[in-house]
């Protein structure tokens, strides 16, 4: 019994790791419908962002606190120059941007790897957040992991929020559902786009700093990343946020659950078997913004 | 007419390119290198077929590439143990006491051979049937195929004992009876690639232009359309997503005697996606710019990756986002852009007065 709680808590944090790193993606992905390749490179950045204000604050908890609003700035301002430079040029072509930003994730990988060095580095997790909770004897629950879940539950709650009760937020929703609409009453839709990649770009930079506590970072590990977080957003539907909040959880708990019985990559094979068996049950994710276009 | 004899001429230019000048002009090394480029040359004839045709994204040809390349391994490695013996790197890992089952047929070449192109293609229908069916398509079918080459290649790391984990299958001795290391059997794998690669070019050729090429542009130009019209888009794209996965089978079964080696880092994301790049530059809907495109991409990674890894990576890069965001024609646009400026060199011989009247008046 022990064993299968604390399976269920692995997995409860391995959703919470997934839906940080979904999270930027339901936002630029499902809600804008642009396929950032990049956006694993932004988790890296936030990553990084750790490892140098490590350099200027030596303590961890005050760096780590610094970083979450620090990495969300550089991740956000990182998104918004790619926005404005490439992706606003790409809207009507949605394949295309997932190569263009792919290329652009080669780049700022070979970037990190001359500025950082091609080795992982480690960051320091503060004393805080290294030690566990023992509930029973059996069942130990650490303390990053619940500081991680924590962290996806209120960026969740401050997302859902700011999507319905700010200005921004409106201005958001209105330009998913209906974009011509929402020119014609006088919204900014090319503002408010570059400001949703901000926020989406943001977030992840916070998952970055969440990556930090759980191991080693590199250049490479957004690519690590991605795709499980894109599959989040295609099962969860886009337009909706509360979609990737129960698929991040549904796979990270499937995905434990697997790894319990059989090993890490006949779990992985099977999560996307998973998938692809719920994609024909529902084609367009989990909740859909239904609309009355065809396409 | 004129256009079917002009193809002519140009797939005998292409066997005199490759069957007469290249094994004269190029070295046994380097001919060995332009064998490696035309394997992947032929996984972008199919890329273009699926993609630039048909708008089927597909960032996951490395998994069919590596079926096709692990069948055909997998019977390299029990033709070199000999009847009976399990291969070499099982005994060295001695994980196991004897073969596992799904590696016994792969023994008997009337097996290893067919399903280096049916395996794939058999993964591609399953797949292609289930998403296509349900109208999962553009980017959602992009993600979903990039993750299947993801979760092939981690399958194929993490089960070390039966496929060689990370190092894959290499160190072959014989193909079909041939030995590899002689330069002369060499060559010949290097002519069986290049008539392979001018077989599927005809074959693409002959499905570009049928009523079902045009179908198939018809369903990446507008779908709804088309199903209106009556016809099944997801018939049309499964046709195109499995005719590529059997083209990427095929490369990757001649890929392993042209190379020797067949390897986890051959077939995942990166690679997969890689595929693709070529066939960007060259020119996704033309029917040779993938393979010019897919060959010249291959070279220029391996002048410039030997001697500068970060500048080869910043070019690729570089390469995704220009070509794509600025020229998603590819290099065979920038022809028929060139083409387009000149006068055009005869001007109708029935009435030539008008024509350049006409001519004036548009410029």
């Amino acid at each position: 019994m022990t064993v299968l709680v604390s399976q269920l808590f692995t997995g409860v944090s391995i959703g919470a790791v997934l839906l940080l790193i979904a999270l930027g993606l339901s936002l630029t992905f499902g809600q804008m419908g642009v396929v950032n390749m990049a956006h694993g490179e932004f988790i890296m950045a936030g990553a990084y962002t750790v490892y140098v204000l490590q350099k200027v604050i030596t303590d961890a908890g005050w760096s780590l606190l610094v970083a979450l609003p620090l990495a969300f700035a550089v991740a956000g301002l990182m998104g918004v120059l790619l926005e404005f430079l490439l992706i606003r040029r790409l809207y009507a072509r949605p394949l295309d941007t997932l190569l263009v930003t792919w290329g652009v994730s080669l780049i700022l990988q070979q970037l990190a790897r001359d500025i950082f060095g091609a080795p992982n580095v480690q960051t320091r997790a503060p004393d805080l957040l290294t030690g566990n909770i023992k509930i029973t004897d059996d069942l130990v629950l650490s303390n990053n992991r619940l500081f991680i879940l924590t962290l996806a539950v209120l960026a969740v709650v401050a997302l859902t929020l700011g999507l319905r009760f700010t200005s921004l937020g409106r201005r958001i929703r209105a330009v998913v559902q209906n974009r011509d609409l929402a020119a014609v009453s006088g919204i900014p839709t090319g503002r408010v786009d570059r400001l949703t990649f901000f926020v989406g770009s943001g977030l992840a930079g916070v998952a970055g700093v969440a990556l930090t506590l759980l191991g080693p970072i590199g250049p490479t590990m957004g690519t690590n990343v991605i795709i499980d977080a894109f599959l989040v957003v295609v099962a969860g539907g886009i337009g909706h946020l509360k979609g990737s909040v129960i698929v991040a959880f549904a796979l990270g708990t499937l995905q434990s659950l697997i790894e319990y019985s059989t090993t890490v990559s006949v779990a992985k094979v099977l999560v996307f078997v998973a998938i692809v068996a719920f994609l024909q049950w529902r084609p367009q994710g989990l909740f859909t913004l239904r609309t009355r276009s065809l396409a | 007419m004129r256009s079917s004899w002009r193809a002519g001429a140009g797939f005998a230019l292409g066997a005199v390119v490759l069957f007469a000048v290249a094994p004269v002009a190029l070295s046994d090394f380097r001919l060995s290198l332009l064998a490696k480029y035309l394997c992947l040359a032929m996984v972008a004839v199919g890329i273009g077929l699926a993609w630039g045709r048909g708008g089927l994204l597909t960032l996951g040809q490395g998994v069919f590439f590596g079926l096709g390349g692990y069948a055909m391994a997998m019977h390299m490695k029990l033709a070199d143990a000999g009847p009976g013996e399990m291969p070499d790197f099982m005994q060295l890992y001695g994980q196991l006491d004897a073969l596992p089952w799904w590696w016994r047929p792969f023994a008997s070449p009337w097996f290893a051979l067919p399903a280096t192109v049916l395996l794939p293609m058999l993964v591609a229908f399953l797949l292609g049937s289930l998403v296509f069916r349900r109208r999962v398509r553009g980017a959602y079918f992009a993600i979903l195929s990039q993750a299947l080459a993801a979760a092939m290649a981690i399958l194929l790391i993490g089960q070390q004992g039966t496929t060689g984990g990370t190092n894959g299958l290499t160190d072959f001795q014989g193909f079909f009876g041939y030995d590899l290391d002689d330069p002369v059997n060499q060559r010949m794998v290097y002519f069986i690639v290049a008539g392979v690669l001018l077989l599927l070019l005809a074959i693409a050729r002959q499905l570009m232009l049928s009523r079902y090429g045009e179908l198939l542009v018809a369903v990446r130009d507008s779908e709804e359309r088309v199903r209106f019209l009556g016809y099944d888009p997801a018939n049309v794209k499964l046709v195109a997503y499995v005719t590529a996965a059997g083209m990427a089978g095929l490369a990757g079964a001649l890929f392993v005697p042209a190379v020797g080696i067949i390897n986890p880092a051959l077939i995942g994301i990166v690679p997969s996606i890689e595929f693709v790049i070529g066939v960007a530059v060259g020119g996704r809907a033309a029917l040779l710019g993938p393979v010019l495109g897919a060959v010249a991409v291959a070279w220029a990674r391996t002048t410039l990756s030997e001697e500068f890894p970060a500048a080869w990576t910043y070019l690729q890069g570089l390469l995704f986002v220009l070509v794509v965001a600025f020229l998603p024609g590819g290099l065979a646009s920038v022809a028929r852009l060139v083409r387009r400026r000149r006068p055009p060199p005869d001007p109708a011989p029935v009435s030539p007065a008008p024509a350049v009247a006409a001519q004036e008046v548009t410029a």
